[in-house]
């Protein structure tokens, strides 16, 4: 078998499929986008065939309507409801077990070694927010063992954006539409599905090696980062970084969290469907007996007033205190822990959230200071 | 308790069994935890916590209240305000208890060599100062004024009392203890542990305060040693959030910026004073 060389291939519909066939068989568990539940969501693919085409979406504040496009185009959408992280940081997860020895019990960790995961059509937003995780939850004096054993083998097949959606922006947060590394391998769609494929990795290379490819055409390498650099101006958001953290750290006291708090529902929407939102309770379980117990975790929220419960109550008990927490952190405080924002301009939190709040917006708009009350008249 | 394969997983509880069992006051009790046989202990600093494990309650950070120069017995002084401190008070000895750690940041103890040391104390903030405490004395002679402002609820509520005593008696500790509720036989100070400050001797531009207490008190204790003329850098103050992992991954114990876990829960009080000001943060 010859191995593909690192320069850009191409690849057609059926070579996709071939390719997601290739995966299973080399025993990972392939994730994918799927239809369900009148949005795409990210789900095992058994098979290349199973792989939804001709599909799309219209996104924008509160509003996510699926669609048929014109075309068969297998990615013809930008992101859905769901993240990465739901298999990679998975939002209930056994951590252990814990039984009752005579006077002392025995702990056995219940994670045993998951199936590698093959991700199928990682956006680069979503494989920005994937390094965001791995900074948080590997980078640190400890590193989190479930996401090491679920993230270190995974194998990433990224998708290079050409349509973004209505509440995209990673164009303003660095994150997109073109990812340059981090992927094993990198597919930019062209006309009638013909793909261009760039090579990230020796494994990358290895698996195109197992599928029909040839040599990309320089038009059509051409084409694509044409088509990537056009994406550029077709962001349905945009978001000023410069200088917005140091104004979202000195607008603590902004009337402006008062008011979208008047909007907020403290539903979690937003940090459920948020790819970087990492953080997690735990839940500890007994039998009737109390012999037997189990801990698990569980993705959590900075909007529930328990989150920040000490003895004596919640240190956030406004929904004001809530929302500046989320967005702070997102754009301001992530900074300060780790060295880059924590958004990385997915957009999902916008389009899935009940009340149509825009963080876009919240953000310019705390970070622009109260509107003197002559100037808002005018307005 | 056993533990099969995974020991340096940071979430998984070690096994330990209650060795002793003192009770400290009507709602405050010590636990003094050894490692299961054949285990072993491990080394701690002053200010440092552990996740304890109560089977299926639930686990809560604690700092460690015990001796650093006595690792092999791992001591947790704990008050019972809900469920797993509830728990963990109706253990026994021999009974089993999870541990993870120790997790954070440690007071100046070397620092503060050659300097007098304010400790100020609140309630059950106490315990996480008295492995400070503890080695401030074995090394007394590098210390020059060492000096303990302590508020309690009520005499009844007065924390290691004995040991205390002896400090002063033989050590050359100066304790200082009020309590906001005097009963009839006290003949102490009343009112909060703030109003000693002023009356105490120590030298304000050679001092290195350790503050712990409820948010509040720690807010005016600093304020009354920067009106003595201590240097905000030279005080540090230990502070508490909900924690649910303890080692930066679970984001409960996050204050602006800071992961409580991780980067304290000893500051330097410069480090988080903006942040203190921030209501709700
Ligand atoms: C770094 C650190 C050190 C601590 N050291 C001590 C100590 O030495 N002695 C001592 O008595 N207490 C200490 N505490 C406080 C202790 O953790 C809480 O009293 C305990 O979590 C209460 O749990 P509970 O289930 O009994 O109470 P509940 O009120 O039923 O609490 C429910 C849950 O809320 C959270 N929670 C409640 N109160 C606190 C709190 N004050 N801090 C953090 N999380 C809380 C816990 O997750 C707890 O399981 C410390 C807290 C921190 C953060
Ligand atoms: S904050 Fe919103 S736009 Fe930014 S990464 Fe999270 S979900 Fe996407
Ligand atoms: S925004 Fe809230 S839920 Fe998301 S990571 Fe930050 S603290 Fe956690
Ligand atoms: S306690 Fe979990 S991040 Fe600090």
């Amino acid at each position: 078998m010859s191995h593909a060389p690192h320069g850009p291939r191409a690849l057609d519909a059926e070579g996709l499929a071939a390719l997601v066939d290739a995966l299973v068989a080399a025993g990972y568990r392939v994730l994918g986008p799927a239809v369900k539940g009148g949005a795409i969501v990210y789900d095992e693919v058994a098979s290349g065939k199973e792989l939804p085409r001709g599909f799309t979406e219209d996104q924008d504040a509160g509003r996510y309507r699926l669609g048929r496009r014109d075309d068969e185009a297998f990615f013809g959408f930008a992101v859905g409801p769901t993240s990465w992280k739901r298999f990679l940081h998975p939002p209930d997860l056994l951590r252990f077990r814990a039984s009752r020895e005579g006077h002392g019990f025995a702990v056995e960790p219940a994670d045993g070694a998951p199936t590698s995961l093959a991700l199928l059509g990682v956006r680069p937003c979503d494989l920005a927010a994937i390094a965001r995780q791995d900074r948080v939850l590997l980078g640190g004096p400890y590193a989190d063992p479930a996401y090491a054993a679920r993230r270190t083998e995974a194998f990433v097949v990224a998708v290079q954006c050409t349509e973004p959606g209505g509440t995209c922006f990673c164009a303003s947060m660095g994150t997109g539409p073109r990812a340059e590394s981090g992927f094993d391998l990198a597919l930019t769609e062209g006309p009638a599905s013909a793909f261009v494929v760039e090579v990230g990795s020796s494994r990358g290379a290895e698996l195109l090696g197992r599928v029909p490819n040839r040599p990309a055409a320089a038009d059509e390498v051409a084409a694509a980062r044409a088509a990537t650099d056009a994406a550029r101006g077709k962001m349905g958001r945009t978001l000023e970084t410069a200088g917005l953290k140091e104004a979202l750290q000195a607008a603590a006291e902004s009337p402006r969290w008062e008011a979208v708090a008047g909007r907020c529902l403290s539903c979690a929407n937003c940090t459920l469907a948020c790819p970087t939102c990492f953080c997690t309770t735990v839940e500890d379980t007994t039998d009737v007996t109390g012999g037997r117990a189990e801990r698990w975790r569980r993705w959590d929220s900075c909007f529930s007033l328990d989150f920040s419960y000490i003895h004596g109550g919640s240190v956030r008990r406004t929904p004001s205190s809530r929302y500046r927490q989320w967005l702070t952190h997102k754009l301001a405080s992530w900074h300060d822990q780790f060295g880059e924002p924590g958004c990385v301009g997915c957009g999902r939190c916008i389009t899935w959230c009940p009340a149509g709040i825009d963080l876009t917006e919240e953000a310019r708009a705390v970070a622009r200071g109260p509107v003197p009350a002559k100037a808002a008249r005018k307005e | 308790m056993t533990l099969a394969a995974g020991a340096n997983d940071p979430i998984l509880p070690r096994p330990y069994r209650v060795h002793r069992v003192q009770k400290e006051t009507s709602d405050t009790f010590t636990l003094e935890l050894r490692p299961e046989a054949g285990q072993a202990s491990f080394p701690f600093a002053a200010g440092q916590f552990n996740m304890l494990y109560v089977l299926g309650v639930g686990e809560v950070p604690i700092s460690i209240s015990g001796d650093p120069g006595l690792p092999q017995s791992l001591v947790h002084t704990t008050r019972s305000v809900g469920a797993v401190t509830k728990g963990m008070g109706r253990l026994q000895r021999g009974d089993a208890i999870g541990v993870r750690g120790p997790f954070g940041t440690p007071w100046p103890i070397e620092a503060a060599a050659g300097n007098d040391v304010v400790f100020v104390a609140g309630g059950i903030g106490l315990a996480p100062l008295r492995p400070a405490l503890y080695q401030v004395m074995a090394r007394r002679e590098a210390y020059g004024r060492v000096v303990l402002l302590y508020g309690a609820r009520t005499p009844e509520d007065i924390l290691f009392r004995r040991q205390l005593k002896e400090w002063r008696a033989d050590f050359d500790l100066e304790v200082h203890v009020t309590v906001d509720r005097a009963t009839r036989d006290w003949r102490g100070n009343v009112g909060v542990v703030t109003h000693l400050i002023p009356r105490v001797p120590f030298d304000p531009y050679h001092t290195v305060a350790m503050v712990c207490g409820p948010e509040v008190m720690m807010r005016y204790t600093v304020m009354e040693l920067e009106r003595r003329g201590v240097q905000l850098e030279d005080v540090h103050v230990s502070l508490e959030r909900n924690m649910k992992c303890g080692v930066g991954f679970c984001g409960h114990c996050q204050m602006g910026p800071k992961f409580v876990c991780k980067d304290g829960p000893v500051f330097p009080f410069e480090k988080v004073r903006d942040l203190l000001n921030v209501r709700e943060v």
